[in-house]
């Protein structure tokens, strides 16, 4: 009916939906085999820790499935599936909050300028240079640096790819909050990581990645 | 409209998700094409955008999604989990 025919194997989420509904419930594993990582991803930014954020990505996962009738394709399956996934993780942190330093409240909107770290000039870096642990690991520190508000902004829309708009309902806040808090959390990790990125960058060498 | 560096600043995580006003965009445009300090915060803002959306950066634990789907289907099986339409 649509240009979907013309694209093959093509998987309809809202059809897979419908006959789990109507009872095939092992499709279910295959509706949300793709969505494993960014669902565990998530759950990591709010918990800190990989076996609370297994547990909750599981949580997510079982909610999605008992509630599964609820979603009427209003976003698509993998935004509903994430706003669950963040649901679980502040309803985990609530309970547990007495347990942690870092506050649920959010932290008053910090100085209105970012300033970026100023370059020259920036040497391409490919991706092959994630082969590298250290590489992995300073991206990783420089996520896990940023204040909640703005580490869950800059994933959902950077990393999980959902739209401003997306990104403003599952966090419930404002499109132009999501603007702002991305625009800080974007050049906080410039600031942070160009500098860093650069030096591990010795000239030449990652010609030979490409 | 002419831009100092520091308001282009503020323009490129707009630029970069092409939601900026045309006027201003052409603006940021001919800003960048003579200053190399300005491309270069771009450019490694760029840079360091993708290589954060890599896969490789947080992977899932090992074991992860054989631990999930078991767990997924024990719950289903067992009906706990499989009150379907019934949320909550």
């Amino acid at each position: 009916m649509t240009r979907a025919d013309l694209q093959t194997p093509v998987r309809d989420e809202a059809q897979m939906i419908a006959a789990i509904l109507a009872g095939n419930t092992e499709l279910y594993h295959e509706l949300v085999r793709p969505y494993e990582l960014a669902v565990y991803r998530m759950a990591l930014s709010y918990m800190k820790n990989e076996s609370d954020a297994e547990d909750v990505a599981q949580e997510a996962f079982l909610k999605a499935f008992r509630k599964l009738s609820a979603f009427r394709g209003q976003s698509k399956f993998s935004t509903w599936l994430i706003s669950i996934t963040l649901n679980e993780a502040r309803r985990r942190l609530r309970h547990d909050k007495t347990l942690r330093f870092e506050s649920l409240d959010e932290p008053p909107e910090e100085g209105a300028h970012v300033s970026p770290a100023i370059l020259r000039d920036w040497r391409e870096i490919p991706s092959e240079a994630l082969g590298r642990s250290e590489v992995r690991e300073l991206l990783q520190a420089a996520i896990n640096h940023l204040s909640p508000i703005y580490r869950q902004v800059l994933l959902l829309r950077d990393v999980e790819d959902l739209s401003i708009e997306e990104t403003a309902t599952v966090l419930e806040i404002s499109l132009s909050s999501v603007k702002v808090r991305l625009h800080r959390a974007r050049m906080m990790l410039q600031k942070e990581l160009a500098p860093k990125l650069k030096s591990l960058n010795p000239k030449r060498r990652w010609f030979q990645w490409s | 409209m002419v831009l100092e560096c520091k308001h282009v600043w503020d323009y490129i995580s707009g630029y970069l998700d092409d939601a900026l006003p045309d006027e201003v965009r052409e603006s940021v445009q001919q800003h960048l094409e003579h200053c190399e300090i300005c491309s270069a915060i771009l450019d490694s803002t760029r840079n360091i955008l993708v290589l954060t959306a890599d896969d490789r950066v947080f992977e899932l634990p090992v074991g992860f999604s054989g631990r999930l789907h078991a767990r997924l289907a024990r719950e289903m099986e067992s009906g706990s989990g499989g009150k379907l339409g019934h949320p909550d």
